[in-house]
């Protein structure tokens, strides 16, 4: 029987929520690393009982845990993340140079084929990878060396790299995201990358139409179309359809096109999710009401999704990482949200319940589909 | 308890203990800076010794083994 497992970073621990294929009745497992920062938590696509954990805190700093039965138990594995050579300045808020600091993992992306390898976006931006298990990790210095790191800023939760999106059958290209920098591509496996941030306008920053410095929030994509990607920004909900190349704005008749979360529905993609957050100075829900909007047109065309969810006196926010779908059919779809609610829809988004209520604040939601 | 050589100092005691214990590397001491990491503290004997130099000798009592020095977690809050 299939089944799903909900992996959920919060505040303070880890939890693993799992059901069968109706996706009604939830075991709930946690919090592991009790008290701990749980930035994210993301199973292996080769081994699905293999999974890893970004834990960290403002006393002791980085580890990363590694499961290989699913989440039941953990070991510590390799924390060590260390910029190669001089690592050089960015900029910090009032544009003073900074200079390079590790703070934390944000993202960590498995190798779909490998179990012991696995990619981690971190903060201050950059990319690191273990090939063995997470025992030990190198930095891909292509990535903050290439020419326009110097200019790059912080947004305001940090300069984080929290999108790691592995093409499908090159293993050459992946699409990363930074806030504040903006979205970048290799070609060659991380050696070399280029911005693709073309078409992206931020009137907030000196140049609206900067080669860098867009607040990226997130970016989607579906596996079965992996030139075709959809980004959350820092306002604009955009949609490239030509592997980053050029971007256009497919907000349409959303509320508000500020948000965190963007994703895209497992068997349909051009069915994408996202959550409107009512502004970069109020980030709670437009008039109370938390609402889903979907488009079935790549964009543009929005509808609400409210069937479950509260539609007065809500003011949670829903982290960028905290959105997930699963590969059941009907698709399933989660998120979390700051107020400690997970959601769950197991009919593509047209009714929702709370799979738990009370939890830490929700940092990331990953969702396993287990056969 | 760690068996040291003198001079003990926080340096010492701490390449010893991550030696010992592999998964307090970074946990107390930055990874790359080999510092103190900021909301962590040192005491001894009642005094705070978190400011330091790692290569100053800790008190005598902590040499001997008489006093331990403790690690402490700032009170900061969160």
């Amino acid at each position: 029987m299939s089944g799903v497992r909900v992996l959920v970073g919060t505040r303070k621990g880890a939890f693993v929520l799992t059901s069968d294929g109706r996706r009604s009745r939830w075991d709930v497992s946690g919090p592991h690393f009790a008290g701990w920062e749980i930035y994210h938590v993301k199973g292996s696509p080769a081994d699905p009982d293999r999974l890893y954990a970004s834990q960290s805190s403002g006393w002791f700093g980085q580890q990363i845990q590694r499961s290989s039965d699913g989440g039941r138990t953990w070991e510590p594995v390799g924390n060590k993340f260390v910029y190669e050579g001089v690592p050089g300045t960015h900029q910090w808020y009032d544009g003073t140079p900074r200079p390079w600091e590790f703070k934390r993992v944000w993202h960590l992306e498995p190798s779909p084929k490998d179990p012991d390898a696995v990619y981690a976006g971190v903060e201050d931006a950059s990319l690191f990878r273990t090939a063995d298990g997470g025992k030990t990790w190198q930095e891909l210095p292509g990535l903050r060396g290439h020419g326009s790191g110097s200019r790059w800023q912080p947004g305001a939760g940090g300069m984080c790299l929290h999108t790691i999106l592995l093409h499908p059958t090159d293993p050459g290209r992946i699409f990363i995201a930074i806030s504040a920098a903006g979205a970048f591509r290799t070609d060659d496996g991380g050696g070399t990358w280029k911005p693709i941030n073309r078409g992206l306008v931020s009137a907030q920053i000196p140049d609206p139409k900067a080669e860098v410095g867009h607040c990226v929030h997130r970016v989607a994509m579906h596996r079965s179309r992996p030139d075709v990607l959809f980004m959350q920004k820092h306002w604009d909900v955009m949609r490239s359809d030509d592997a980053g190349e050029s971007w256009r704005e497919v907000s349409g008749n959303l509320p508000t096109d500020f948000g965190f979360v963007i994703d895209v529905h497992a068997h349909e993609p051009e069915t994408l999710y996202v959550v409107p957050i009512k502004s970069d100075s109020e980030h709670f829900p437009p008039d109370g009401k938390l609402r889903v909007y979907r488009s079935r047109t790549g964009g543009n065309e929005w509808e609400a999704l409210t069937n479950g969810l509260p539609q007065r006196d809500c003011y949670v926010n829903v982290l960028r990482d905290a959105m997930a779908v699963d590969a059941l059919d009907a698709c399933g779809i989660y998120f979390g949200t700051t107020g400690g609610q997970v959601y769950a829809s197991a009919d593509a988004g047209d009714t929702w319940a709370p799979i738990v209520r009370d939890l830490p604040a929700v940092l990331s939601v990953e969702v396993q589909t287990l056969s | 308890m760690l068996a040291l050589e003198p001079p003990v100092t926080q340096r010492a005691v701490f390449d010893a203990l991550e030696g010992r214990y592999p998964v307090l590397c970074g946990a107390i001491r930055d990874h790359a800076t080999r510092r103190r990491r900021p909301f962590v503290r040192f005491f001894a004997c009642g005094e705070d010794h978190s400011h330091d130099s790692p290569d100053a000798p800790l008190p005598d009592a902590v040499a001997s083994g008489a006093e331990p020095l403790l690690v402490v977690g700032a009170m900061a809050g969160g």
